[in-house]
């Protein structure tokens, strides 16, 4: 099934790229889609079928809006950091705990976290986030995972699991 | 439509001289990766997005189109990997560092 997937995507992917319905074009895309998905289909996501689910998809956009508006408030905080003469910062590593159980929401999470305003994620040991912060404004593990990790969470949860 | 181009090319050209100046300015490797990964990250989509405005939804549009999210995803990959990377290897944090739990944590 997963294999499946892959073919189609990196089909779609193909023809995107090329923006070309040729026959020959169609057919060099369908044997290039194939090895990929025969070479690299064992490292796909492992079950597909909840993605064929349409409110997936809903709350998908709902966390896209969310996460672009971060992404651009990320951006106008480094830059003010940067650009501050005695520049205002705090570094350290903190440890955020999160409840995703399924790799690909750890990945997505991790992804999210390195986007949005002065994190950077380290590393993921089991159930824990390893995070890099450039400002570390508590002391306190409730606060800071909320502030760091609690906004995309419940998202990523609906969306991925 | 050339007028948003413009504005979204010279915001995005904006955003990477001031990555480029927290790369410089910042103390240490995970300071300047922060600066490097989001500003660099944010001003070329914007310069992308500025492209998708020039052409349309044409050939060079859909590609450029196509960039951000596979930007997006090497970006932070990179940075992750770097990070990680740079601990393991033994690069100290900076002076003005207040936490580290990352220490104690089995490397593997």
């Amino acid at each position: 099934m997963r294999y499946i997937a892959l073919f189609i995507l990196a089909f779609i992917f193909w023809l995107l790229i090329t923006m070309n319905i040729s026959v020959a074009n169609i057919i060099v895309g369908a044997v290039a889609a194939l090895v990929t998905a025969l070479i690299f289909g064992k490292h796909f996501i492992k079950d597909v079928i909840p993605f064929l689910q349409p409110q997936r998809y809903f709350w998908l956009i709902i966390y896209l809006i969310i996460f672009i508006w971060e992404c651009i408030r990320a951006n106008f905080d480094v830059a003010y950091r940067v650009l501050h003469p005695a520049m205002p910062i705090k570094p350290g590593i903190v440890k955020v705990k999160m409840s995703l159980k399924k790799n690909i929401a750890k990945t997505i999470l991790a992804n999210s976290i390195t986007m949005t305003p002065g994190t950077i994620s380290v590393d993921i040991i089991d159930d824990y986030i390893y995070v890099h912060w450039i400002y570390v404004s508590s002391e306190d593990p409730e606060k800071y995972s909320q502030k760091i990790s609690g906004r995309f969470e419940k998202f990523i949860k609906k969306i991925f699991e | 439509m050339e007028y948003i181009s413009f504005i979204l090319i010279c915001i995005g050209i904006l955003f990477n001289f001031f990555g480029c100046i927290g790369l410089m300015r910042l103390p240490d490797v995970y300071n300047r990766l922060q600066s490097a990964t989001k500003c660099v990250t944010l001003g070329t989509c914007s310069i992308l997005l500025g492209v998708l405005f020039h052409y349309g939804f044409v050939e060079a549009g859909v590609k450029a189109i196509i960039a951000i999210p596979l930007l997006f995803f090497g970006a932070t990959v990179a940075a992750h990997a770097l990070v990680k990377g740079a601990y393991i290897f033994g690069v100290k944090l900076g002076d003005k560092s207040v936490k580290d739990d990352y220490k104690d944590v089995p490397k593997s």
